[in-house]
């Protein structure tokens, strides 16, 4: 029998007000598992970056409590804080100091010996070794970006926060990002991110949480999630275009394609009956022919919405 | 204690001032030979001694307080403010790192740059007039305490400000008249007897007077009475300190 293992992040029954009275979390429980991509999506203000800056001691909690691998994140914040590093959103870095000062004095600021062999090695892999010497405030926002994740390696964290890691970067770079995250991933690193990009969190995590008005609404594992939530289209390619849906096929509610040559279905693929055998059986009655069909699944970005639109 | 981090903050603020040298040194130095110039040369020879020093020479430490305390401020307000205005904040608040170990890493960087530049400015000021210090001791101390104590005071104003004009307002209208009527110019017995009465609540009177005992054994108040104010203002910087850290005032939330 296997043992399972205690979550690398729990958070308990969290509250934040802030001082203008706005409630930005309402009693938020998430587990975080060792090892995992975590993506927490969630609309603008649903309180996604609140959550990590408590967790990242950045800001107070009102209620409730952060564990971290067991350390309490304020009794036991030493302990807690040198296991994390923080990508935050924003791009704030030091305009006029160069990208290896920059980076190693976040190594210090963690506590940990100088290694300029490890600083020159994250510097590589996120291709700013040759701007190692430059200024920051020389550099692309897509650089920039890539600072800021050498920054939070630096003290070579086992959970890594990237709070919309891809915001106002380039497709190439978007790729070549979550390889790192990917690599980062595979060296036993947790991470967690929030994003807009649901394309990111559907390629990425492992699983999926949907924040929205300061509470958790849904954490799931993102097949699961989409085989769950997800519902699936049929699309019926005809022989010869129709005008009108026939009357016989109302019960299955069909769409009528913009050329009038394609019939889309809409079932729900875990339910017992997807009214399937008796469309095509009631097509072939109405004298419909097709010559393809094909299905789609639903994305998580229409998931997302539908959640967040409850 | 995690003294890498202090190590790091207090590198990377050092770094700081040399990269603007011209701001840090060479201005306040230039400023200050501007005063020996203006008031030792071109009207301190038409005053006469003061207690038995030239008029030049007891201006020296008046003048090198002057800096120290609007350096000590400026340095530790900026060193601070800087990085609440950019945003790298969030980079110290999430780090495994104490009140103390912060406060040590920046009040100690601006204190440092301080010290050395009231040292630089002490040594400009022997290019001007005669210098001799009677209790080195004391000097050093005086000096030191005072650093420490107003870069407290800086970092305070660096954490409770919220823009640029907050952070220029304390020293702008409340330390550099305090520091010009605290008898960096003259001895508070030239004043007339009430002014000497309102003089004396003055804190800056007591920093002043102390460390100008330490080079002629001349001052307007006791010794032991400037060193517990000035150390009382210390304890009272330190406590506001701890308790910012303590409810994250203007950090956390």
């Amino acid at each position: 029998m296997t043992r399972r293992m205690p979550p690398i992040i729990s958070v308990s029954h969290l509250s934040k007000t802030y001082g203008s009275g706005l409630k930005a979390l309402n009693d938020v429980n998430l587990d975080i598992e060792r090892g995992e991509i975590f993506a927490l999506l969630g609309p603008n203000g649903a309180g996604k970056t609140t959550l990590i800056s408590i967790i990242c001691g950045i800001a107070n909690p009102s209620a409730g409590t952060v564990s971290v691998d067991g350390h309490d994140n304020i009794k036991d914040y030493r302990a807690a804080r040198s296991m994390i590093g923080l990508v935050p959103q924003e791009l704030h870095t030091d305009a006029f100091e160069s990208v290896w000062a920059t980076v190693s004095y976040s190594r210090g600021l963690f506590g940990k010996p100088a290694n300029p062999a490890y600083i020159e090695k994250i510097l590589r892999d996120l291709s700013l070794w040759d701007r190692r010497d430059s200024r920051i405030m020389t550099l692309s926002g897509g650089m920039k970006r890539r600072v800021m994740i050498a920054k939070a390696l630096s003290h070579e964290p086992q959970i890594l926060f990237l709070d919309e890691p891809t915001a106002g970067v380039d497709v190439e770079l978007r790729k070549g990002m979550w390889d790192v995250v990917r690599t980062l991933r595979d060296s036993g690193v947790t991470i967690i991110l929030t994003t807009h990009y649901i394309e990111e969190a559907e390629e990425m995590a492992d699983r999926i949480g949907v924040i929205n008005k300061g509470e958790i609404i849904l954490v799931e594992r993102k097949a699961e999630l989409i085989q769950k939530l997800g519902k699936k289209r049929m699309t019926l390619h005809l022989v010869e275009p129709i005008d009108v849906v026939p009357a016989s096929l109302a019960e299955y509610r069909l769409e009528l394609g913009e050329n009038r040559d394609e019939l889309i279905y809409n079932y729900d693929s875990k339910a017992n009956h997807t009214g399937i055998t008796g469309l095509l059986a009631a097509l072939r009655d109405a004298g419909i022919r097709f010559h393809d069909l094909d299905t789609t699944q639903s994305s998580l970005e229409e998931i997302f919405v539908s959640l967040v639109r409850g | 204690m995690n003294w890498r981090a202090v190590r790091a903050i207090y590198l990377f603020e050092m770094a700081r001032a040399w990269r603007t040298l011209l701001q840090s040194v060479v201005s306040p130095v230039l400023s200050t030979s501007l005063y020996f110039v203006v008031f030792g040369a071109a009207i301190g020879s038409r005053i006469s001694e003061i207690d038995g020093v030239s008029y030049g020479t007891f201006i020296v430490p008046g003048l090198i307080m002057l800096s120290v305390l609007t350096q000590s401020i400026s340095n530790a307000s900026f060193g601070i403010y800087f990085p609440k205005f950019s945003g790298t904040i969030y980079e110290l608040l999430s780090a495994p790192v104490s009140f103390f170990e912060a406060v040590l890493g920046y009040v100690g960087a601006a204190a440092s740059k301080s010290i050395i530049l009231g040292l630089i400015i002490l040594a400009t000021a022997g290019l001007f007039v005669p210098l001799h210090i009677l209790h080195p001791f004391w000097m050093i101390t005086f000096l030191v305490l005072t650093a420490v104590t107003f870069s407290l005071f800086g970092f305070i104003i660096g954490v409770w400000a919220d823009n640029f004009e907050k952070l220029q307002v304390i020293p702008l209208l409340v330390v550099t008249p305090l520091t010009f009527l605290g008898g960096s110019f003259y001895s508070i017995d030239m004043l007339p007897p009430g002014w000497q009465t309102i003089a004396l609540f003055n804190p800056v009177v007591y920093l002043i007077s102390g460390f100008r005992w330490s080079f002629y054994e001349i001052s307007d108040v006791s010794l032991g009475v400037s060193l517990a104010l000035t150390l009382s203002f210390l304890a009272l910087c330190m406590v506001t300190i701890w308790l910012i850290f303590r409810t994250g005032y203007r950090l956390k939330n």
